[in-house]
């Protein structure tokens, strides 16, 4: 492993202005945001060559902290955005942060639409089981009878497994981490940066000021410790569609690489000028 | 080459040789021949075309295309426009310069979508959230749609802004013969020079013109829909609000000198129409008609360019008129803004058809 040293770790933020962050006391986001960022210099991955992208929400505030190309857009639209920017650009590394809610509710069309298309993009799905920008409503994430404060008496919705769905629409690779598991969750970003054409990791977080409270579970390190004790490796379950109330963790789906939607558009471009 | 096409035709071949060399669509009719001109020409010329899932991906999609350095359009018809409205308030506050096609046809909801209409004049003015002014051309004929699409992509690239393209149906899918030029005048933005700690992506010091840098050149530039400063963050201390806001307006107010532009003829009639699309080619039958039989002089005052609205332009140039009639296929969108903005102490009339049927000259003769 290449030794970060604070300084490169540092460089990759713009400290100079944009800090103090916005995120509460006890947020998840800091740990993903702070382990994409090591992910990428592990991987030389340079500044110059990369841009974030985001929709709405916690976590689509990270790109204004890194010192990258980054891109803030609409609620739900990062992965449109992110398409748009990578057929224009097809050499940037293009990474793309969202909430549950943004990426799977309002964005929910546009995640199965650019999988389907194998567009070469990372999404890192940050997923806390709620909105937290507006206030802690249910999400499609939200487990079915927990409470939101758009579900007082508990939530009749059922929810979405955030990875069965990326691997049905068809992305290359999909994998899962938890704040908790710093290291793993390192590894399965490094994996799915390094995985041509749709990767997807999601990463559950704990979000203390409202899912942690609404559940009862607790303060940050509570939640760290429900992480903990809810995640199991995908090497010690038979079937990982099939576990109830844990976390499966680990690589779920990595399939032969096919050519991405940029190689595709290539071979059109030569054949509409033959 | 003299060659037969359809509206729609013209302002594909426009984008292409404007330099555009990005669409990203979804297929709603009477619209649908621009896509598939685009799909079938973009790629011969290196550019990039893409069926998005929606109309809302698909300005989304082009704004990104854009933000990473590419001339990009899309085209769509009403209920599309409806669904891109937020896409195009975001182009507007990251000033990320696009063309948006609407060939119009009737609404509300889905409406009457094989039949014509002029009922988004207020939808391209007003369609989005929030003060902000807003750029829309509006061409009445085949060499037009190439001619105004052409301007267009030279009026965004140059005020960094979304311009809209109205066409009523009529236009998009009259077919006529036309002799397109193989070149056109573009304009060119300025490129930043470093060092990348010199620049700010929303410098407005210089005529709204800055120099521009896109993803991928080493600014690490940052675009947010969020009330931002000048060097693209996101803030929400009053001034700069204030400042933002001003500056999305004044970029637009400032040029107005060199962004009016309309077509007349006859301003010294004592009666005048004043009018857009293809209800502005009934309007010169029915001139002609009534000159023919009377003798009696009708001025016509075309107007090419919808918004900004040229009040002030107006007010000069109709000083001499005595009756003002304003033909339109929708319920009197533009005329009201002619009579409330222009405010002459003559009578505005307003002609209204929106039955899907063109506007006849016979109706703009009864009116006058």
């Amino acid at each position: 492993m290449i030794d970060i040293t604070a300084d490169r770790f540092l460089n990759f933020f713009r400290l100079d202005e944009r800090f103090p962050h916005i995120l509460c006391p006890g947020c998840g986001i800091g740990t993903i945001m702070g382990t994409m960022v090591r992910a990428f210099i592990d991987l030389g991955i340079s500044q110059d060559e990369l841009c974030v992208i985001s929709g709405i929400g916690c976590s689509s505030r990270v790109p204004g902290y890194l010192d990258c190309d980054t891109f803030h857009t609409l609620h739900g639209r990062a992965l449109p955005a992110a398409t748009g920017v990578k057929l224009a650009k097809p050499e940037l590394k293009v990474v793309v942060i969202g909430g549950d809610g943004d990426i799977m509710a309002i964005g929910g069309n546009h995640f199965i639409h650019t999988a389907r298309r194998n567009l070469d993009i990372t999404v890192i799905v940050v997923n806390n089981f709620t909105y937290g920008m507006t206030g802690g409503q249910y999400s499609p994430t939200t487990p079915t009878h927990e409470k939101a404060s758009t579900a007082p008496f508990g939530n009749v919705e059922r929810s979405f497994d955030v990875c069965f769905i990326a691997k049905a629409a068809g992305a290359m690779f999909v994998a899962r981490s938890t704040t908790f598991h710093v290291a793993h969750l390192k590894k399965m970003i490094e994996l799915a940066l390094n995985k041509k054409g749709f990767s997807v990791v999601e990463v559950i977080s704990q979000c203390p000021t409202f899912y942690g409270r609404y559940q009862g579970i607790g303060d940050a390190v509570k939640m760290l410790e429900w992480l903990k004790s809810r995640s199991v490796d995908v090497s010690r379950v038979a079937d990982p569609w099939q576990v109830r109330d844990k976390f499966v963790i680990g690589v779920l789906h990595d399939q032969e690489e096919v050519p991405p939607y940029t190689e595709l558009y290539q071979s059109v471009r030569e054949r509409a000028k033959e | 080459m003299r060659q037969l096409l359809s509206g729609n035709e013209a302002c594909a071949i426009g984008a292409l040789r404007a330099g555009v060399r990005f669409f990203a669509g979804y297929p709603i009719t009477p619209s649908t021949e621009i896509a598939e001109y685009l799909a079938r020409e973009l790629p011969k010329v290196g550019g990039t075309f893409i069926q998005m899932e929606d109309e809302i991906g698909s300005i989304c999609c082009m704004n990104g295309a854009t933000a990473a350095g590419l001339k990009a359009m899309t085209a769509t018809s009403g209920p599309g426009f409806s669904l891109m409205q937020e896409g195009i308030g975001y182009s507007v506050m990251a000033e990320l310069p696009c063309i948006i096609v609407n060939v119009m046809r009737g609404g509300p909801a889905t409406g009457t979508p094989t039949r014509t209409s002029q009922a988004d004049v207020m939808q391209a003015r007003y369609g989005t959230h929030g003060d902000h002014p807003i750029v829309a051309l509006c061409p009445w004929s085949v060499r037009e749609c190439f001619d105004l699409t052409v301007e267009a992509v030279n009026i965004s690239e140059r005020l960094r802004v979304p311009v809209i393209v109205l066409m009523d149906e009529i236009v998009g899918h009259m077919r006529e013969v036309v002799e397109l030029p193989e070149e056109v005048k573009l304009w060119q933005p300025a490129k930043p020079k470093p060092p990348r700690e010199d620049y700010y992506h929303y410098d407005d010091t210089n005529n709204y013109d800055a120099p521009i840098a896109s993803f991928g050149e080493g600014y690490r530039i940052h675009l947010t829909g969020l009330t931002h400063r000048k060097d693209g963050f996101p803030t929400d201390e009053p001034e700069i609000i204030k400042w933002n806001l001003d500056r999305l307006r004044a970029k637009i107010e400032d040029n107005r000198s060199w962004l009016w532009d309309l077509d007349y003829q006859d301003l010294g009639a004592e009666t005048v129409i004043v009018c857009y699309g293809s209800a502005a080619r009934s309007a010169m039958e029915a001139k002609h008609q009534v000159e023919l039989k009377t003798g009696r002089r009708i001025g016509i005052l075309r107007l090419r360019m919808l918004w900004p609205f040229p009040s002030q332009r107006l007010i000069g140039l109709l000083r001499s008129a005595r009756r003002v009639i304003v033909p339109e296929m929708n319920q009197g969108q533009l005329y009201r803004e002619v009579e409330r903005t222009v405010n002459l102490n003559v009578p505005v009339v307003s002609v209204q058809r929106y039955d899907g049927e063109m506007l006849t000259p016979e109706e703009i003769i009864a009116a006058i």
